[in-house]
């Protein structure tokens, strides 16, 4: 019997209308877990590098992860997997909600998607059966409107549906695909989908899942539990009120904005706002929150609340769910300071179904393409000059690439590629062409220098966590935070962070030295690769200052849960395998070192001879070479030998015995 | 008929409160599963969550008795200008709708309040709620004695509705027979 996972995915190829229920190896569980490592191991056995995200061979993955749908706390994302269309990598987004768990309930752990349909359709599955269906009554109708028609017309109101808008129909390479309150956002999956005419799936499933040793692992659950009531009751002192507790940033909850207004970059990710935060400015978005969010929510078997329903009709919009900060991604974008603005646009947008990060950065390049004169009074016919206004206008002409919208959909490294005149300059805020959250800083922190170089996620918030951001002012309040930080892999990080100072001799960026940087790096990708293969969220988990799930219980979860007896060097083995084999795909796909630079302007002191330090260093401490290529030794020690022998084929990597 | 004392077991229900997680359904199908916890299936459930996000609408609702007939009508309620689904308070397991039955045979399901040896300190449904739109309550009364069913009895009389004494005796004899 196989132990938390099911056992079999879902192999559809919409081209040959052909639907197939596959057993899959436990084998490939034990070495990769599930969900993204998995996935990454698909997509390196099916999709070869010569394969356009667009064409029929690609394959769009939706996954669950090993734990998804088992008792164990915030087990329920969706991990989509594909080629992006905008970075030509690999690119996995992943979301919460209720799919990934009613996928498993189903009898699946993955619904793998190839082929094209000649015309727009929709998958049904509900256990055993399976269907495509027509969706060509569905064609331009928005995400959340789908879902609520497909559960209408299966007479299926339990039934969980993942779609795509406008957006994703039209292949804007940041088109999101939307479930509920969740959306996997980065990276144009929903273009992808798009791309396939695949409009929706919507699953229904009332199986078992099992567990392997069933009291132990309730137990583990019981201990999770009883963590987030502590740390609900102990939020962490000494950090900005929105990183205090679980889960995302709370934004759905709290109303104090201060710290996202005055830190994060405005337009186009251009200006900060220090003093923006007043009390009349607190007063009005107070007003505006407790007047537009009708209901906090959650996803699956999770106590956080990190999303809302926001009812808010004097807006004119109508009801949908909102999560985290794409709140203020457009308000600030659009440098109004009109909270009202953000949650207006953001209901739009989600039945478009675009990314909350990339969409207002697009369209906050193209105001200043205008202002510049590199766009035209042509390229604008018709927009409204109003801030507001004029970000309505172009998230309709983006959405139905219409106009000047058929170039900006492409976001915006290949918009300004394709306008030219200078506008290259414009498109300054991406990471391997991917725009990044629009945050511009003082002093570089080594840290952060390696995760956005080196991240394959190419987006900070899954990156980050665990470590605090920036040092406490006070060496008595570092003790006192490194008091109960059971969730340390090794004591030597209470240390780093103990010794942390503001200024001197122990302060960003030569503290805490390459090498440690490399291991605090090391520890947070660690976690969220882990989290990413068992399906269970960063907000319990890699993402926050001291979550429920850490390296030292995660084994027992494996063990007792999936029946795959494993310690912490075991399970940190299979992340690092998941990691390097990620890193294959792209490598395979042409990333080299330097595709590995955050932007130019993104830390106003820079420092090039340590940052060429940091990147060797962390080359090194990975087991790659100086181009970032894992080595030979390395892949081999990851049981990734074939991966080195089609490097080796390719010239990727120099047959030494040759 | 004698006076006993019986111990009133309440789970209070705050509709506001609920965020829509089902923590409570995941727990309850694991601890009524065969051994304890050892699967995880809503579809098993004795709670069921009525969830209609764009609606606002969140309520939890515990299975009750079962019953072979469906009412003569059907009621639909509306608190607070949210408009509930047909028959959607109602706890039974009824011919009208799918919840609180079995996926697979069809029996019955009844919240039995998480009965248990040692016996639990309170539902887990709601141990497992930290919104606290569950929260557990007991109070004595005194009641009338009563005999009540056997859950065998109630499983094998929803049988008997369904398919007939007859069928179901025969069914039993061909199983007896190929043992």
């Amino acid at each position: 019997m196989r132990y938390a996972e099911t056992g079999y995915n879902l192999e559809v190829d919409l081209s040959r209308g052909n639907i197939e229920r596959v057993e899959t190896d436990p084998r490939l569980t034990e070495l990769h877990l599930g969900g993204l490592g998995t996935n990454a191991k698909i997509l390196w056995d099916r999709v070869p590098p010569e394969v356009e995200p667009f064409s029929p061979d690609n394959l769009l993955i939706f996954s669950s992860g090993l734990l998804g749908g088992t008792p164990a706390f915030g087990a329920n994302r969706t991990i989509v997997s594909t080629i992006s269309p905008q970075t030509l990598f690999m690119a996995y987004s992943m979301m919460g909600g209720f799919f990934a768990p009613e996928l498993k309930y189903a009898g699946y752990d993955k619904v793998i998607i190839r082929g094209k349909s000649p015309k727009l359709v929709y998958l049904w599955i509900n256990n055993d059966k399976v269907e495509i269906r027509d969706a060509t009554h569905l064609q331009g109708k928005g995400a959340l409107e789908t879902a609520a028609l497909i559960q209408d017309e299966l007479n299926e109101p339990n039934a969980q549906v993942a779609a795509i808008g406008l957006a994703g129909e039209n292949r804007v390479y940041f088109a999101s695909i939307e479930h509920g309150r969740s959306s996997a956002s980065r990276q144009g999956l929903g273009a992808v989908m798009g791309s396939k005419g695949l409009k929706a799936i919507a699953v229904r499933g009332t199986k078992d899942i099992n567990i392997a040793r069933p009291a132990e692992f309730y137990e583990l659950c019981n201990e999770v539990l009883q963590y987030i009531k502590f740390r609900e009751e102990n939020p962490i002192p000494g950090v900005p009120t929105i990183l205090q507790g679980l889960g995302s940033p709370q934004e759905m909850a709290i109303h104090d904005e201060k710290w996202h207004t005055e830190s994060f970059a405005w337009g186009n990710a251009r200006h900060r706002m220090k003093g923006f935060w007043t009390e009349e400015i607190e007063d009005e978005w107070l007003d505006t929150q407790e007047k537009a969010v009708a209901r906090l929510i959650s996803c699956y078997n999770c106590p956080m609340e990190c999303g809302a329903i926001i009812n808010y009709p004097a807006l004119g919009v109508s009801k949908y769910m909102m999560k985290c900060f794409s709140k203020l991604t457009y308000t600030m974008a659009a440098m109004t300071d009109s909270l009202d603005f953000g949650y207006q646009i953001a209901g739009r947008a989600q039945e478009y179904g675009v990314d909350g990060f990339s969409a207002p950065q697009v369209m906050a390049f193209a105001v200043e393409l205008k202002e510049a004169g590199i766009l035209t009074d042509e390229d604008f016919a018709g927009c409204p000059s109003d801030n507001e206004g004029r970000f309505f206008w172009l998230l309709d002409r983006i959405a139905r690439r219409e106009g000047i919208g058929d170039v900006l959909a492409n976001g915006t490294y290949w918009a300004a590629k394709q306008i030219g005149k200078g506008a290259e300059e414009y498109a300054h805020n991406n990471i391997k062409k991917h725009e990044q959250v629009p945050i511009k800083l003082g002093m570089l922190n080594p840290i952060y220098y390696i995760m956005y170089a080196t991240g394959e996620k190419i987006n900070i918030t899954q990156i980050e966590g665990q470590f605090p951001q920036a040092p406490f002012p006070t060496r008595e309040a570092r003790e006192e935070f490194v008091k109960d930080w059971i969730q340390v892999p090794d004591d030597k990080f209470k240390e780093y962070f103990v010794n942390w100072e503001l200024r001197g001799e122990y302060s960003m960026p030569f503290y805490p030295g390459a090498e440690a940087c490399c291991e605090i790096v090391d520890w947070m990708e660690r976690m969220h690769h882990i989290d990413d293969s068992l399906g269970v969220c960063a907000g319990l988990s890699s993402f926050p200052l001291k979550p429920p799930y850490h390296i030292h219980n995660y084994p027992k979860f494996v063990s007792a849960g999936a029946g795959i007896d494993m310690d912490e060097a075991e399970l940190t083995l299979a992340a690092k395998r998941n990691r390097n084999l990620i890193r294959a795909v792209n490598i395979r796909r042409g990333m080299r070192r330097a595709d590995e630079k955050p932007p130019e302007n993104h830390w106003r002191r820079r420092f090039p001879e340590l940052e060429e330090e940091l990147l060797d260093t962390y080359y090194k401490f990975r087991g790659w070479n100086e181009e970032g290529i894992p080595t030979k030794e390395t892949l081999h020690e990851l049981d990734l030998a074939y991966v080195s022998e089609d490097f080796e084929q390719r010239g990727i990597l120099k047959n030494e015995q040759s | 008929m004698n006076k006993v004392k019986k111990t009133v077991k309440v789970i209070k229900i705050d509709l506001e409160k609920c965020n829509g997680c089902r923590a409570c359904e995941v727990i309850c199908s694991a601890f009524h599963a065969e051994p304890k916890y050892s699967t995880s299936n809503p579809a098993r459930s004795r709670i069921r969550l009525i969830r209609e996000p764009l609606k606002d609408l969140y309520l939890p609702v515990y299975a009750g008795e079962y019953t072979p007939a469906e009412c003569m009508g059907r009621n639909k309620y509306i608190v607070d200008g949210r408009e509930y689904e047909e028959c959607a308070f109602c706890r039974a397991s009824c011919p009208s709708r799918d919840a609180f039955k079995e996926p697979d045979s069809g029996l019955p399901l009844k919240c039995d309040m998480c009965e248990d040896d040692p016996p639990q300190e309170e539902p887990l449904c709601v141990k497992w709620c930290l919104a606290d739109a569950l929260t557990y309550e007991e109070r004595e009364e005194e009641v009338e004695e009563e005999v009540v069913m056997e859950e065998i009895e109630t499983g094998l009389k929803s049988l008997v509705d369904k398919y007939g004494l007859e069928e179901l005796v025969d069914t039993v004899a061909r199983m007896l027979q190929k043992d």
